[in-house]
């Protein structure tokens, strides 16, 4: 345990050296250290958004309206099949996961059931007397459902994209969520508004043949649907409603572009919108055939406007005036370049931190930590004198690997990370005190220093590591199941185990055995 | 430059002999921990509760009690304010609102609504049904994996005796800070579970010092009566866990003054968990093993073996 073979020692020294190189980098500025060369270290630690702030957003994908929408989907195909076939049929709509349907002539539900496999092989069927149930496969279940999260995610990062900010972070977690992590983003409410909205823009034509007051009463004829305006309000102040057919006559999916701009007459805001010649051309054709009707702008189940069609728009654009601020011209454009959710976020969890707060915990944190190391170092030389050094210099060594490791694996420095590093110069130099203890022991028991000195460290080990393992075996747990910022305190608080464990035993070690054999005392200072 | 000895060396403190009282004592504190457990209940935070928390900061020192009958009308149930580290500082808590997730974030736009345009957000933090209950179940479930593996680890490396004197220690310890939350009302939030677990690796540690000194003495002297082997083992090893106790403390103290408000109660409960760690590593697992049957067998040498244990290590020039 005194020895060390030349090859160790520069082991020692060089695991040291890589880690106050990696460390190196967080002691400039970001700038400075970005325009390091590469094969330089370069690499700062990654702060949490708890200490550079930002908006931590945790979102559900309602994955089951798709499902449903499908359903709805399957309700319509198999009444146009029905009918086209003249088979009598009644009850018919979603039932549980399913959609159902009784066929009223019991020797035509063999030819129904053959009809409706015809247009969608990938149902599955059952047939219960006169009961017909249409329901998806598990395994189509499960592919709409991944698709619409994966579709989803990438509308979300579109639209956060479009809004400037950098470096956001868009991951799906577990089956149907995504998580959205912004740093220092200014205005989480904007962010949430936007993600909260599915932006589904579709183009209807107003009702005209049944009188809005009918369908007021309760009466809304089939076909058509009451819609309520997103900005228009009634005398007593309660939004204007609409009567709209139900059949999209041009979908938002076909559209290209859209910005905010300014009508040039009124000078009101606008948002202007251009179609793929697909759309262009449906555009063209509906307005060219309903010139002087009222046309329906509807976005997530709300009118947006109503204008009557002047003349027919063939050039594939238009715009949309809807009363709108300039900033929810800006937003409307924004969602409609980014394109329209497949179905419905909610926020389930949300942690912003603001930039001023952040900014005060590192502040508190810095202050915390070099406090604390200091009054560690004083401790260490009072209680152990020149071993108490020794110890000092390998925390000091333990600093910069800690510091370097985070840099190196780029792992997130949390506020509660911060606190591990604080306990882990509490405990780092515990391995020492072990050691230095068992040593004064043996030198007790009358053994001469360089005997005290080997079988204090020899002794020691065991119970190191046993007290070491434990500690590190409730840091790889509290990461498994802890989430954000406490997990920061998890790797910190492994990392400095492991780095404490090696400065403890190796470091202080290699300048003890330099010190005993250069100068051969006759008597431990301890 | 030679250290100064706080502890003295061959210190003979009898702590075997009033091992009734410490029992007694902790059990006590672990009932009434229970108690205030199940009466009082935790002041769980919005991680398991789910609810809002907003801390804004206002250009003028804070009129608490303003903002409290402004945002007490706006029908949003209970709703907490308190400063939070120094006068121009609010913590606003609103509980969680009937209803899903959609509730709760309508909650938050009507208090931003309602507040002041120039205060500054510093945080806003919110926690729905659906979340706080995994993060709940997850706590739970992180802080009884952990006694788990520790009790395995433990019950590997020493024999089952030590097991069970180490998980009586460390159930007291993680016990007793529940009860010290409960007590004070103190938050009980992630950072709370995350202090929790680090409370047990360190209540470990400390008792596996002790043990493994225990251990070493089994094996040395074979003959000397089990209460006076123990007693002597904690005193050998009584300036190290001292010693280790005051430099974490000296670490989490600095934390705790100034770290800031954010951690405040998190490092409380592990200053808290450090000295009740040392406690019961010395007043709890060790004494306990007096009840636990120990095995006293010969293995290898008889008296030859004071050496033994350096012999385990393999050890280079002597």
């Amino acid at each position: 345990m005194v020895y060390f073979g030349k090859w160790k020692v520069i082991f020692v020294l060089a695991v040291c050296a890589l880690g106050l190189a990696f460390a190196a980098p967080n002691f400039v500025a970001k700038d400075t250290a970005g325009g390091l060369p590469t094969w330089l270290p370069h690499k700062q630690i990654n702060l949490g958004l708890d200490l550079q702030g930002g908006s931590h957003l945790l979102l559900e994908v309602e994955v089951d309206a798709v499902i449903a929408e499908y359903l709805e989907g399957i309700v319509d195909s198999v009444r146009v099949t029905l009918r086209r076939q003249g088979i009598r049929y009644g009850k018919l709509g979603i039932d549980g996961n399913a959609v159902g349907v009784t066929i009223r002539e019991a020797d035509k539900v063999d030819a129904a059931r053959e009809a409706i496999r015809q247009f969608d092989p990938t149902t599955v069927i059952d047939v219960e007397g006169s009961r017909i149930r249409v329901s998806l496969s598990e395994q189509v279940m499960l592919e709409r459902r991944r698709s619409a999260v994966q579709q989803s995610i990438e509308i979300v990062r579109r639209r956060i994209d479009e809004t400037g900010v950098r470096e956001p972070t868009i991951q799906a977690q577990g089956e149907d969520r995504i998580l959205v992590q912004v740093p220092g983003l200014q205005d989480p409410e904007r962010l949430k508004a936007l993600l909260g909205k599915t932006a589904k823009m579709t183009f209807h034509l107003v009702d005209q043949q049944n009188p809005l007051s009918d369908a007021l009463a309760g009466r809304v004829p089939p076909g058509s649907r009451l819609l309520s305006s997103v900005s228009d309000v009634n005398a007593d102040g309660t939004p204007r409603q609409f009567l709209i057919r139900k059949r999209v006559m041009v979908s938002g999916d076909t559209l290209i572009d859209s910005q905010p701009s300014f009508d040039q007459r009124t000078g009101q805001p606008v948002v202007t919108f251009r179609f793929d010649t697909v759309g262009a051309k449906r555009f063209g054709d509906v307005t060219s055939r309903n010139v002087g009707r009222p046309f329906a702008i509807v976005l997530d189940g709300r009118v947006i406007s109503a204008p009557v069609i002047q003349e027919a728009i063939l050039g594939g654009t238009g715009q949309i005036s809807g009363g709108f601020t300039t900033a929810e011209a800006n937003d409307l454009a924004l969602l409609l370049r980014a394109g329209a959710l497949p179905a419905p976020l909610t926020i389930l969890e949300e942690r912003t931190v603001g930039p001023g707060l952040g900014a005060d915990s590192v502040a508190a944190g810095k202050v915390a930590s070099l406090i604390g190391l200091a009054l560690v170092i004083v401790f260490m030389v009072i209680a152990y004198g020149r071993f108490g050094l020794y110890a000092d210099v390998a925390l000091a060594a333990n600093m910069m690997m800690i510091l370097g490791a985070l840099s190196v694996l780029q792992a997130t420095l949390t506020l509660p990370g911060i606190a591990g590093i604080v306990l882990t110069i509490g405990m780092a130099v515990d391995a020492n005190v072990l050691i230095f203890e068992r040593i004064r022991e043996e030198v007790r028991l009358g053994r001469t220093p360089i005997s005290a000195v080997d079988s204090g460290y020899s002794r020691a080990l065991t119970t190191i590591v046993d007290a070491n393992v434990t500690t590190l075996i409730a840091a790889l747990l509290l990461y498994a199941f802890g989430s954000g910022p406490v997990r920061g305190f998890a790797v910190t608080l492994a990392i400095g185990i492991v780095t404490s464990m090696f400065t403890a035993i190796m470091v202080t070690r290699l300048m003890v055995v330099v010190w005993l054999r250069r100068t051969k005392p006759a008597a431990l200072p301890i | 430059m030679k250290g100064i000895t706080f502890i003295p060396a061959n210190t003979a403190i009898d702590f075997l002999s009033k091992r009734l009282v410490f029992f007694i004592v902790s059990a006590m504190v672990v009932v009434a921990s229970l108690g205030l457990f199940v009466t009082k209940g935790l002041n769980y935070g919005i991680d398991f509760q789910g609810g809002i928390m907003i801390e804004v900061r206002t250009p003028a020192p804070a009129k608490i009690a303003d903002m409290r009958d402004q945002l007490s009308d706006l029908g949003l149930g209970e709703v907490n304010l308190q400063e939070f580290g120094q006068p121009t500082d609010v913590l606003i808590r609103v509980q969680r609102q009937a209803g899903d997730e959609k509730a709760q974030q309508r909650a938050v736009e009507v208090v931003k609504q309602a507040l002041s345009k120039d205060v500054e957000y510093r945080r806003t933090e919110f926690v729905g049904p659906k979340v706080s209950e995994e993060l709940f179940w997850d706590g739970i479930m992180a802080v009884l994996f952990a006694i788990g593996a520790i009790l395995v680890y433990i019950w590997f490396r020493f024999e089952w005796q030590f097991g069970i004197g180490a998980i009586v220690a460390l159930s007291h310890d993680v016990i007793a800070t529940i009860g010290i939350f409960a007590l004070l009302g103190l938050e009980f939030n992630l950072s709370t579970v995350a202090a929790v677990l680090t409370i047990a690796g360190y209540s470990i540690n400390d008792t596996v010092v002790v043990y493994d000194r225990v251990r070493e003495n089994l094996r040395k002297f074979k003959t000397m009566p089990l209460a006076e082997l123990l007693n002597l083992s904690i005193n050998q090893t009584l300036s190290r866990t001292v010693m280790t106790s005051v430099t974490t403390l000296l670490a989490l103290v600095a934390l705790n003054l100034l770290g800031g408000e954010v951690i405040h109660d998190f490092s409380f409960a592990m200053i808290f968990g450090v000295i009740i760690g040392t406690y019961s590593s010395i007043c709890l697992a060790v004494p306990l093993l007096v009840y636990l049957n120990l095995e006293r067998r010969a293995r290898g040498g008889t008296t030859a073996d004071d050496a033994g244990a350096a012999a385990d290590q393999p050890s280079a020039s002597e």
